[in-house]
């Protein structure tokens, strides 16, 4: 599914990611774990083409398919998605115009046909349900005047209606309490299939509670420096970011 | 000063500009050393202006004539009329024209007004007078579709009685240079103002929206939403007063203003005025200027939409929170065509 292989990249000239390699077979979920300022949101905006993000050597690709010569939006069209750290207001677009105007855009690129309004409706109906979403909020300007904790679940909605193949999760348990915590997780694993990967970027270990990891990274500076199973977060958990941050 | 004495006396140093503290932004002095010859008269048909054919009666000025019946533009108390007002010109040259429009007690207008540039170059002047009586209702949608090369100046002075409601939705393009003035006398006494607009400029596209709204009595309430679109080398002008006088005691007046610049040598000149002489008011004005917001376009491609399309989808829903306060549902979705139009060509 996703290969990456030492990658590097500098935002405004300084070098954050120096190096960083990386597999994520189909159907699995790998965490990467980092003390602050280690990469793992510079990494997340590469991989989805944020402007200022400049790759200076190696490769990513999806598939084999190389991500990185690609727009945000066709590697958007291919599946990738990034769940924001900071989901951003869109002012004056409903909710639900946004993701359906966004899902034919998908489809398009992808030359399929448009999602027909019912059908459209009929699935955002569902999800909103599972995700304890009020119908009626889906109808205001996207994220607008939302708490943190809601635009988290509308980033997980808009991931369940998209239905994207590659899934980056950044910082998704940040402002959550408990039960929304519980709400998103549920929704996250609901997802999971075998023809789909997952990238759950985190500071703590507390999300990985919920969204149970195939294999866990240590990403300092700019590196993946260790790797292991979910033991390896619970380790980081007790014992801190100290020794990777030497070895890095 | 004013484009209209300067047209009727043909005497160009009567034109405002610069040196008049209300027309800095909109020079006209410096723009015409000479004043066009009057525009012919004109019987040709005209095309469906941007209305259509939306509402019962029509009256146009084609070159500053009157077409119609401007009895239509008496209502007496208690009626209510859809009514189109066209200010056209189809020839080059100066015209001027002044209309009167008075509603009764109880009356209901919906004035459909757009200006139309048939042909290039022209210079055109247009004044109305609005008078409202006690709990008349009047909602003003003005499309403003000057030529580009077009100098038009039209200006409006709006008297209200108590309880009368004006609600004025102007959007337009702009012109070589265009000003829309709006004067509205507010008695308080129940009566309320929406007092909206947009300009949504390209080229080299001048557009100055001027507004003054004096509150002259107790419990009054104004709401003003003016939205701006800047692109190319054009220039928009936003000048907003609310005067509360002295014992206008419990006014509620809001005026906002917020832009969009989307290229470097666009420019916008805001002036957003609260002058309030009484003590117990609630009074609040806003004023943002600023590019798109480069995030939420990230954030919009990350979902799969194309640049272009992101930037759209963001520009319309910001003009579209103008002209969704527009009640006649036939006129804002004909407005809502015709900015969409604007913003996509």
């Amino acid at each position: 599914m996703l290969h990456i292989e030492n990658l590097r990249a500098e935002v405004d000239g300084k070098e954050i990611l120096k190096g960083l390699s990386l597999d994520v077979p189909a159907g699995e979920v790998h965490a990467i774990m980092g003390p602050n300022g280690a990469g793992k949101s510079t990494l997340s905006y590469v991989l989805t083409g944020r402007q200022g993000y400049e790759v200076t050597g190696g490769t990513a690709t999806l598939d084999g398919e190389d991500l990185l010569a690609l727009d945000p939006n066709q590697r958007a069209a291919k599946g990738v998605f990034l769940s924001f750290q900071y989901p951003l207001e869109i002012p004056g677009v409903p909710a639900l115009t946004f993701i359906r105007t966004a899902m034919n855009a998908q489809r398009k690129a992808r030359g399929e046909a448009e999602i027909t309004a019912p059908a459209f409706l009929k699935l955002a109906r569902e999800h909103a349900a599972a995700l304890k979403i009020d119908f009626e909020m889906l109808k205001r300007a996207l994220n607008v005047g939302f708490s943190g904790g809601e635009k988290k679940r509308m980033e997980i909605f808009q991931m369940a209606m998209l239905a994207p193949r590659f899934l980056i999760l950044d910082e998704t348990d940040s402002g959550l309490d408990i039960d929304a915590l519980k709400i998103v997780s549920e929704g996250v694993n609901a997802m999971r299939a075998p023809d789909r990967s997952m990238l759950v970027i985190t500071h703590y270990q507390r999300l990985l509670d919920y969204i149970k990891p195939d294999k866990v990274h240590v990403l300092s500076a700019g590196r993946i420096v260790a790797t292991g199973g979910p033991d390896l977060a619970l380790e980081l958990e007790r014992e801190g970011y100290d020794k990777y941050a030497r070895a890095a | 000063m004013s484009l209209a004495t300067a047209l009727k006396s043909g005497d160009v140093t009567l034109l405002p500009g610069k040196r008049d503290e209300d027309w800095k932004w909109t020079d006209l002095r410096g723009l015409l050393r000479v004043l066009p010859a009057a525009s012919p008269a004109s019987d040709a048909a005209l095309p469906l202006g941007p209305f259509g054919d939306l509402g019962e009666v029509e009256i146009a000025l084609v070159n500053g004539r009157l077409r119609g019946d401007p009895a239509a533009l008496i209502l007496a108390a208690g009626q209510s009329r859809v009514l189109r007002l066209r200010f056209v010109s189809t020839a080059e040259g100066s015209h001027a024209a002044h209309i009167s429009i008075e509603l009764g007690e109880g009356a209901a207008l919906t004035l459909l007004e757009s200006y139309e540039g048939l042909a290039d170059g022209y210079v055109a002047d247009a004044g109305l007078e609005i008078t409202l009586a006690k709990g008349a209702r009047l909602e003003r949608v003005v499309v403003a579709a000057d030529a580009e090369g077009a100098v038009s100046v039209s200006s409006t002075v709006v008297i209200l009685a108590p309880e009368a409601r004006f609600a004025q939705t102007l959007l337009t393009d702009g012109a070589r240079r265009q000003r829309i003035e709006t004067r509205i006398a507010h008695p308080g006494a129940l009566a309320e103002v929406r007092l909206d607009g947009a300009y949504l400029l390209a080229g080299k596209r001048h557009a100055d929206l001027t507004t003054v709204v004096e509150h002259q009595g107790v419990d009054g309430t104004t709401s003003q939403l003016t939205k701006g679109v800047v692109r190319d080398q054009s220039r928009g002008v936003f000048q907003g007063r609310i005067v509360v006088e002295e014992g206008a005691d419990r006014t509620d007046a809001r005026m906002r203003h917020n832009a969009l610049i989307l290229s470097d040598k666009a420019e916008i000149d805001a002036k957003p005025e609260l002058l309030i002489f009484a003590d117990d008011v609630q009074c609040a004005h806003g004023n943002t200027i600023g590019a798109l917001d480069e995030e939420a376009l990230f954030y919009m491609r990350q979902r799969g939409l194309p640049e272009t399309e992101a930037r759209a989808l963001l520009i319309e829903a910001f003009v579209g929170q103008v002209i969704e306060r527009i009640d006649h549902e036939p006129a804002r979705d004909l407005a809502l065509a015709w900015a969409a139009d604007r913003l996509r060509a």
